[in-house]
């Protein structure tokens, strides 16, 4: 082991050895914090939306495929579903929380997905603030109104 | 690396269609008649087809997102990530192979008489 070091360690240009008397140079990290980066930031959410994204994953296989299932596959697929289809359905409390859980996790899951992407390929910081509120509020009115269509239905409407 | 991408491809694809989803879903609080009239539309054979890219979307995203976990969270993941993706690659065919009839039989039909 010895030898790895002294061959990893190597010097500076005057061939002196890096040490606590001849410190190598510092290199920035890039994106690193400068005492602009506001405190506020130092929580843990990058670790919470990361957990979140595998737990809702496997609660979104089950919800999701047992849903394409019903809808595309049983009972004539596609071309049974109509507005007499979402009734029966929605008079059923059980399909109406798999409904509102399923939109809830997917949305969510979906939202801090594409949240990831954009930070990932918009560079400039205009760009990636303002794809990222447009993500939000398109989020949030999704979440809403899908929210408000399932606790309102009213399967006698016309 | 291939699989990272693809993940990435199907998860945007599919939040896309989310979105719209939700807003044809919507419908079912104005009448009757206009969701009926917009569902129509995904039984038309070309809106089959994507249905059933839609399908094939939403079960890689959900195979190859299980081996993510497993990966992340199994102490071998990481040894048989390769084995797992072919493991996704071979659940995937034989799923859209099933899934080939009920979701484009309708189509079919349509096109070619019964």
């Amino acid at each position: 082991m010895a030898i790895e070091i002294s061959e990893v360690a190597k010097g500076d240009e005057g061939g002196r050895r890096y040490g606590p008397d001849n410190p190598a140079p510092v290199i920035e990290p890039p994106r690193a914090r400068t005492h602009r980066t506001p405190r506020t930031t130092r929580t843990n959410f990058e670790l919470y939306g990361w957990l979140f994204m595998r737990v809702s994953g496997v609660l979104l296989v089950v919800l999701v495929i047992t849903h394409l299932v019903i809808q595309l596959v049983l009972d004539g697929g596609v071309s049974k579903v109509s507005f007499a289809f979402v009734a029966g359905r929605w008079a059923s409390p059980f399909w109406q929380v798999w409904d509102l859980l399923m939109l809830w996790l997917a949305m969510l899951h979906g939202g801090n997905g594409l949240r990831t992407i954009i930070n990932d390929y918009a560079q400039r910081d205009t760009t990636r603030f303002w794809l990222k509120m447009l993500l939000y509020v398109a989020t949030v009115f999704t979440v809403l109104l899908g929210t408000l269509v399932i606790f309102t239905f009213d399967p006698n409407i016309s | 690396m291939w699989s990272w991408v693809a993940h990435r491809v199907t998860g945007v694809l599919i939040f896309f269609f989310l979105f719209v989803h939700v807003l044809d879903t919507s419908l079912v609080r104005v009448s009757p008649e206009a969701y009926d009239k917009t569902i129509e539309v995904y039984k038309t054979p070309v809106v089959a087809v994507m249905e059933y890219g839609l399908v094939a979307a939403v079960l890689f995203h959900a195979l190859n997102g299980l081996r993510v976990v497993a990966v992340d969270f199994w102490a071998n993941g990481a040894r048989y990530q390769r084995h797992m993706l072919w493991t996704v690659v071979g659940v995937w065919v034989a799923l859209m192979a099933g899934a080939a009839y009920p979701v484009l039989g309708h189509a079919f039909r349509e096109l070619f008489g019964s």
